[in-house]
């Protein structure tokens, strides 16, 4: 096992849904898909963005393009006009959850290309 | 399903937002081969603000942008014989045909037919509706309209593709709508080309797929990328061009020459923008399943999306309605080190006891305080320690039903510059003033009760 982050297996986009963003997270190989398919929960990215995102957390998956995807459904501060953060679009949160620490298994992160 | 025109069609969007780059068109344009260039000038917000000019002056309410690339590009448009389909026309399409067919007619161009698709727009229809047994309950609180009903500013039904094809099927070079799906924006075309009907699934849904890749321009073409040091050029970036055919499989690509990157990476990144379910992307023409497709690097900047799969469309249209919400208002100063973080935080206290002593005091939920500079965007989360920032940006908000409360809040916040900590500066822009919130009300309208038209004109 090592410990690096998030962003050394994976990238990230993100942006607003309704009073929520979601978070769409790639894997940079199938090996490191099939590890953060049973790491990555929707309760762990839940913790690590506790401080961004206030309500629950829902996760979907597309195998074909080894995306984990996370709704974040209370995040941007009301949403829309309504909110006075200044990242009202979840722009960011993408980044946010690959500043997230993993231990990987050595044979994932030998079978995942860096960036 | 009917006959296909042609074998392939090159559908490029040049317009991600209200408020992207004249560039991304104009390069399209001009940089290579093109049928149909789909440009996306509507937010959510931005029809209640159309509205609202269009009650202060009639011949408004429209993306003036768009008018303003045609100036640009009209000529190239007819000589190359590029289809022109943008959402521009807002809250009123006619205006906008106007404008376009005036700018047209300046440049010498006599015959260019223009068409509108209109529909989208039921302001006006709201109570007749209702008497029909709509509710307009909200999709996501589950609350009655009546409670927001009086403050309603805009209500938009997004239109799907079909009535884009219609206008097309007319001979129209420049296509003008108001609310539709963005994906429809290039669906449209492809209906009208490869002679798709409402029972292929498959290809509606790979039409949309394609729609939903391209809709934010160049945020498929290595925009907003998380490895943005590989992206090569990225100010001269292509805005994406999708080759379609007519059994539904398409390619991504971009002009040749042009910067960024198209790759089965840059795609899936877009793929995963605003997605929901991904196996249910319900749009008014299909559900489409986007963990369906194969997507395949295919040469250079040439990505192959294959094997979509659709579901048949509910019987709903989805509508967005807008309401008066309240007030708000943001200001910020900029604080310098020493010390800075403490010093801004000083600062806020001082704006809330000095309001508070005047008789104005905002709830938690109703201000926000934020040190930028000092990890206001990864709240809570673990971030290299870069030591004490030598300045933050200390930006402050309240909001709430009270205008005269909201306005009070901004003449507080520059007097700190002579009243407060030293370093305090950067307040150009004067006093914070109240603007209004604009709510959203998402709600759901049965198809039998929108009719759309299709007017065409020629300049």
């Amino acid at each position: 096992m090592t410990t690096v982050l998030l962003s050394r297996i994976a990238a990230a986009r993100s942006g607003d849904k309704g009073e929520g963003s979601n978070v769409g997270i790639m894997a940079r190989s199938q090996a490191a898909y099939e590890f953060l398919r049973e790491w990555l929960t929707a309760e762990r990215l839940k913790s690590h963005l506790a401080g961004i995102n206030a309500g629950d957390v829902v996760r979907y998956e597309a195998d074909n393009m080894r995306v984990l995807n996370f709704i974040l459904t209370d995040s941007l501060g009301g949403g829309g006009s309504a909110s006075l953060k200044t990242d009202a679009q979840g722009k960011t949160h993408g980044l946010a959850a690959l500043r997230m620490r993993v231990d990987v298994p050595d044979e994932v992160l030998a079978a995942t290309p860096e960036a | 399903m009917s006959a296909p025109k042609r074998p392939l069609v090159r559908v490029a969007n040049g317009q991600g937002f209200w408020g992207d780059s004249i560039l991304g068109p104009i390069r399209l344009v001009r940089e290579g081969p093109l049928d149909y260039l789909t440009l996306d000038y509507l937010a959510e917000v931005t029809l209640s603000i159309m509205q609202k000019l269009r009650g202060r002056d009639p011949s408004k309410g429209y993306a003036t942008d768009f008018v303003r690339l045609i100036e640009r590009t009209a000529k190239d448009l007819v000589e190359k014989d590029v289809k022109v389909i943008a959402n521009a026309g807002g809250v009123n399409p006619r205006a906008c045909r106007d404008a376009v067919l005036e700018a047209l007619r300046a440049q010498g161009l006599t015959g260019v037919k223009v068409a509108t698709v209109e529909g989208d727009d039921i302001l006006e229809d709201l109570d007749a509706l209702a008497a029909k047994g709509e509710a307009f309950t909200n999709m996501d609180t589950g609350e009655p309209l009546a409670g927001v009903r009086d403050r309603v500013t805009s209500a938009n039904v997004y239109l799907g593709a079909f009535p884009i094809a219609e206008a097309l099927d007319t001979g129209a070079q420049i296509v003008i709508t108001g609310r539709g799906t963005d994906p429809g924006l290039v669906l449209g075309p492809l209906i009208h080309e490869f002679g798709w009907g409402p029972e292929d699934l498959d290809q509606l849904a790979a039409g949309t797929i394609a729609g939903h890749i391209v809709e934010c321009g160049a945020q498929c073409t290595g925009g907003n990328h998380t490895d943005w040091r590989s992206i090569p050029d990225m100010a001269m970036i292509g805005y994406p061009v999708v080759e379609a055919t007519p059994n539904g499989d398409f390619t991504v690509t971009k002009h040749d020459g042009t910067g960024g990157r198209v790759d089965v990476n840059s795609v899936v990144h877009q793929l995963c923008y605003e997605m929901g379910d991904p196996a249910n992307y319900i749009t008014p023409d299909v559900i489409a399943d986007f963990t369906s497709v194969s997507i395949e690097q295919d040469g250079t900047d040439r990505v192959a999306v294959r094997g979509a799969k659709g579901l048949p469309a509910t019987p709903t249209y989805k509508v967005s309605l807008s309401y008066a919400d309240g007030w708000k208002a943001l200001g910020q100063l900029t604080i310098s080190g020493p010390d800075a973080v403490a010093k801004a935080e000083l600062a806020a206290d001082i704006v809330w006891k000095r309001l508070a002593y005047d008789g104005f005091e905002y709830a938690e939920d109703e201000r926000l305080v934020e040190f930028v500079g000092a990890n206001v965007c990864h709240a809570g989360v673990e971030v290299p320690d870069a030591g004490e920032p030598s300045e933050v940006v200390l930006r402050m908000g309240v909001k709430g039903a009270d205008r005269a409360k909201i306005d009070r809040f901004g003449s507080e916040l520059v007097p700190l510059v002579t009243s407060g900590p030293p370093g305090v500066t950067g307040f150009a822009g004067g006093r914070p003033k109240a603007t209004e919130i604009i709510g959203f009300w998402p709600a759901l309208v049965s198809k039998e009760h929108i009719g759309t038209t299709v007017t065409v004109s020629e300049s």
